[in-house]
C-alpha cells in the first residue's frame, strides 16, 4: 500500500520546497498583475511591482486580500483567466450578503483533485477502496472536492450526498464502504443511527473517515471512531482557496500538513498584519500560487492556528497547521455553515426597521449544534395576540433560513433580558467547548 | 363605548407576574380585570386597569405593554346571561377573538365581561341595540 500520494512533494526538503514555492509566487505575482486590475491596483497602491518579488522572502510586501475584497469583486472581479477558460464554480457556503464565488480551470480541478488524493491516501485510501461521500454535493465544495479526489485515486466513488440516513448505512452495508467522507457532526449522527438500528461497527465494512468543514473536538473524535469503528480523519481547506485538501491529517492525528507546494501558509499577528515566526499563535494567511482561475495572494483566512515544521513520525515534510482554534472575526460556523452576527441584524433591520437588542446563542448537544436567536420585543413589535407574535417568530425563522440556509430557534424575549456587559450587550454565546 | 386595555408580553419565568403586579400596587392602580394567555415560552397579560396612564407608566421602563380598545359589557347572572349577547353579536355578524371576566359587578345580580372583537363599532351598535349595558372608560375607576 502506497504510503504518499504525491512522495517527491510530501516528503520534499524545506529548501527544496521554498526553492519551488519561491518559483511559483514569482509567476503568479506576475500572473496577478497582469490579469487581476483590482490587484495590480492594490500593488501600485503599496508601490509594489512583481519585480519586487524574487521569492517567498519577498511575500510580505504584498498586500492583504480579505473576504472584502472578495465580496467587493463579486462575482467575476477577481478572474485571472477568461471564462471560458473556467469549467466550474463553487461559492461559500450559506450567506447572501457574504457569498464569494470561486472559479476553477480544468487545471486547476485536477490540483485540487491532487490535493485530496493525498488525504485520501494518508487515510489509507487505494484503488481497492470504497468511498462514500455524504458531504453535501454543490457550490459546497465538500462533495466535489472529496468527490474528485477519490476519483483520482482510482476508489469506487459513492456520491451518496448528505441526508436520508438509514439508506446511507443501508448503502455502506451493501456496497462495502471503506472510508466516509462527510462532516463530522454528520458522521457522529450516522454512528448513532448505525445503533439506533441495531447494529454494530463489526457489521459495517468502514475503516477510516474523512471529515472537515466545521470545528469539531478531540473527544468526537473518540466518540465517531468508536460507533463507525473506524480511524477520523481531519481534513482543512476553504472555497476561496480551492476546498477541501488545503491541509489534510496523516496517521499521527497531530495536526494537517499543508499542501505547500500549492499554498504557502504564514502566520500573523490579527491586529498589525506582522508576520510571526513559527509556532506562533496567530491568524493563518494563504498564498496560493498555482491556482489559474482564481489566485488569491496573501488571503487572511481569519482562522487562528499555529504552524509547525517539527518532523512528524508520517515522513511527511509539509508544514502541519493545528485545528483551527477560533476566528480573528466574528464568523461563527454553525451546522457547518458560515454565519456572521452582521447577517442577522440584516434581517432584523429589514423586518423590524431598526435593531432591536438581539443574541445569538449556539451550543452543541450530543453531536448536533443548536442555534437560538433571541431577540428583545418592543412595543411596536407587539399587538396583544398570541397569533401576532408568533407569526413573527415565523417569518423571522424564515427570513434567517433564506439569508443563511440553516434554521434557528426564534425567541421573543423581553426589554433588558439580554446581559450587557459595560453597556454593550453580548451577542455571541458559544457553549459548544471546541478547542 | 370602549374601554383601553392593556397587553403586557411576559416571558414564562418565575416571579414575573409577581414583578409585574407589585409594580402596578406601588403606583396605586387598581386592576378590574385580568387574564393571562399562555404558550410555551411566553405568556400575554391582559389588564383592564383604574388609571391607563399611571399603569403604563409604571410599566414601560420594564415590559413591553400595548394598549387596545376592548368592550366591558354587563350580563344578567343567569343562565344563559352570555348566551344572549353572545347571539346578539353572532346576528351582527362579529366575531368574539377572546374574552374573559372582570372583578367589579355594579350589582348582585350582574358580572361585567371583557370582550375583544373583530370590529369594536359594529359590537358596540348591537349591544346597544339588544338592550345591554356597555360600561365606559370613567367606570373603570369608578365601581
Amino acid at each position: 500500500m502506497a504510503k504518499y500520494w504525491n512522495e517527491e512533494i510530501e516528503t520534499m526538503d524545506y529548501e527544496s520546497m521554498k526553492k519551488l514555492q519561491s518559483e511559483r509566487l514569482v509567476r503568479q505575482v506576475r500572473h496577478v498583475y497582469d490579469n487581476v486590475p483590482y490587484y495590480k491596483n492594490l500593488m501600485d497602491e503599496r508601490g509594489v511591482t512583481p519585480d519586487d518579488i524574487k521569492g517567498i522572502e519577498d511575500l510580505h510586501k504584498l498586500p492583504f486580500i480579505s473576504k472584502a475584497d472578495l465580496r467587493d469583486n463579486y462575482p467575476d472581479g477577481l478572474l485571472a483567466v477568461p471564462k471560458s477558460e473556467c469549467v466550474r464554480i463553487h461559492a461559500t457556503s450559506g450567506t447572501t450578503g457574504k457569498r464569494a464565488i470561486a472559479f476553477y480551470t480544468a487545471k486547476d480541478i485536477d490540483i485540487w483533485d491532487d490535493c485530496v488524493a493525498r488525504a485520501i491516501t494518508a487515510a489509507g485510501g487505494t484503488k481497492e477502496d470504497v468511498v462514500h461521500i455524504a458531504y453535501g454535493y454543490g457550490l459546497f465544495t465538500g462533495g466535489l472536492g472529496l468527490h474528485g479526489g477519490s476519483h483520482k485515486v482510482g476508489c469506487l466513488t459513492l456520491p451518496v450526498s448528505s441526508g436520508n440516513t438509514e439508506r446511507q448505512i443501508q448503502f455502506m452495508q451493501d456496497l462495502g464502504s471503506t472510508i466516509l467522507c462527510c462532516t463530522p457532526s454528520y458522521a457522529a449522527y450516522i454512528g448513532e443511527t448505525v445503533a439506533e438500528m441495531g447494529l454494530s461497527p463489526d457489521d459495517l465494512t468502514l475503516k477510516a473517515g474523512i471529515f472537515g468543514a466545521e470545528p469539531w473536538t478531540e473527544e468526537m473524535r473518540r466518540s465517531i471512531e468508536k460507533s463507525l469503528g473506524i480511524k477520523a480523519y481531519d481534513i482543512y481547506g476553504l472555497t476561496e482557496t480551492s476546498g477541501p485538501g488545503v491541509a489534510f491529517e496523516c496517521e499521527c492525528q497531530t495536526g494537517m500538513h499543508i499542501n505547500e507546494d500549492n499554498f504557502i501558509a504564514e502566520i500573523i499577528d490579527p491586529d498589525t498584519g506582522e508576520v510571526l515566526p513559527e509556532g506562533s499563535k496567530g491568524e493563518l494567511v494563504f498564498t496560493s500560487i498555482t491556482k489559474e482561475a482564481f489566485p488569491l495572494l496573501r488571503y487572511r483566512t481569519r482562522d487562528i492556528c499555529i504552524l509547525t515544521r517539527e518532523k512528524c513520525k508520517c515522513g511527511r515534510t509539509l508544514v502541519k497547521m493545528t485545528k483551527p482554534m477560533g476566528r480573528s472575526d466574528d464568523m461563527l460556523i454553525i451546522k457547518g455553515v458560515n454565519v456572521f452576527p452582521s447577517q442577522i441584524e440584516t434581517v432584523l433591520l429589514r423586518d423590524f426597521g431598526a435593531t432591536p437588542n438581539y443574541q445569538i446563542v449556539v451550543d452543541r448537544v450530543g453531536t448536533t449544534d443548536t442555534f437560538e436567536i433571541k431577540i428583545e420585543l418592543s412595543d411596536n413589535m407587539f399587538d396583544d395576540t398570541i397569533r401576532s407574535i408568533e407569526a413573527l417568530e415565523k417569518k423571522l425563522s424564515a427570513d434567517i433560513v433564506q439569508i443563511l440556509g440553516i434554521r434557528a430557534k426564534i425567541s421573543l424575549v423581553e426589554p433588558k433580558s439580554i446581559p450587557r456587559s459595560e453597556g454593550k450587550a453580548v451577542r455571541v454565546i458559544d457553549k459548544r467547548k471546541l478547542v | 363605548m370602549t374601554v383601553k386595555q392593556l397587553s403586557v408580553f411576559a416571558q414564562n419565568k418565575p416571579g414575573r407576574i409577581s414583578a409585574l403586579t407589585k409594580l402596578l400596587a406601588e403606583n396605586g392602580v387598581n386592576i378590574r380585570a385580568i387574564s393571562v394567555a399562555d404558550t410555551k415560552d411566553f405568556g400575554i397579560l391582559r389588564l383592564i386597569v383604574s388609571d391607563i396612564d399611571k399603569a403604563k407608566a409604571a410599566l414601560k421602563d420594564n415590559a413591553v405593554v400595548q394598549s387596545s380598545k376592548v368592550l366591558a359589557v354587563i350580563a344578567e347572572d343567569t343562565p344563559g346571561g352570555l348566551a344572549s349577547i353572545m347571539e346578539a353579536l353572532y346576528a351582527a355578524n362579529v366575531s368574539v377573538e377572546y374574552m374573559y371576566s372582570a372583578f367589579l359587578n355594579p350589582s348582585e345580580n350582574n358580572a361585567c365581561l371583557i370582550l375583544r372583537v373583530d370590529n369594536n363599532d359594529n359590537a358596540v351598535s348591537a349591544l346597544k341595540e339588544a338592550g345591554f349595558r356597555l360600561l365606559s372608560q370613567e367606570d373603570m375607576a369608578k365601581i
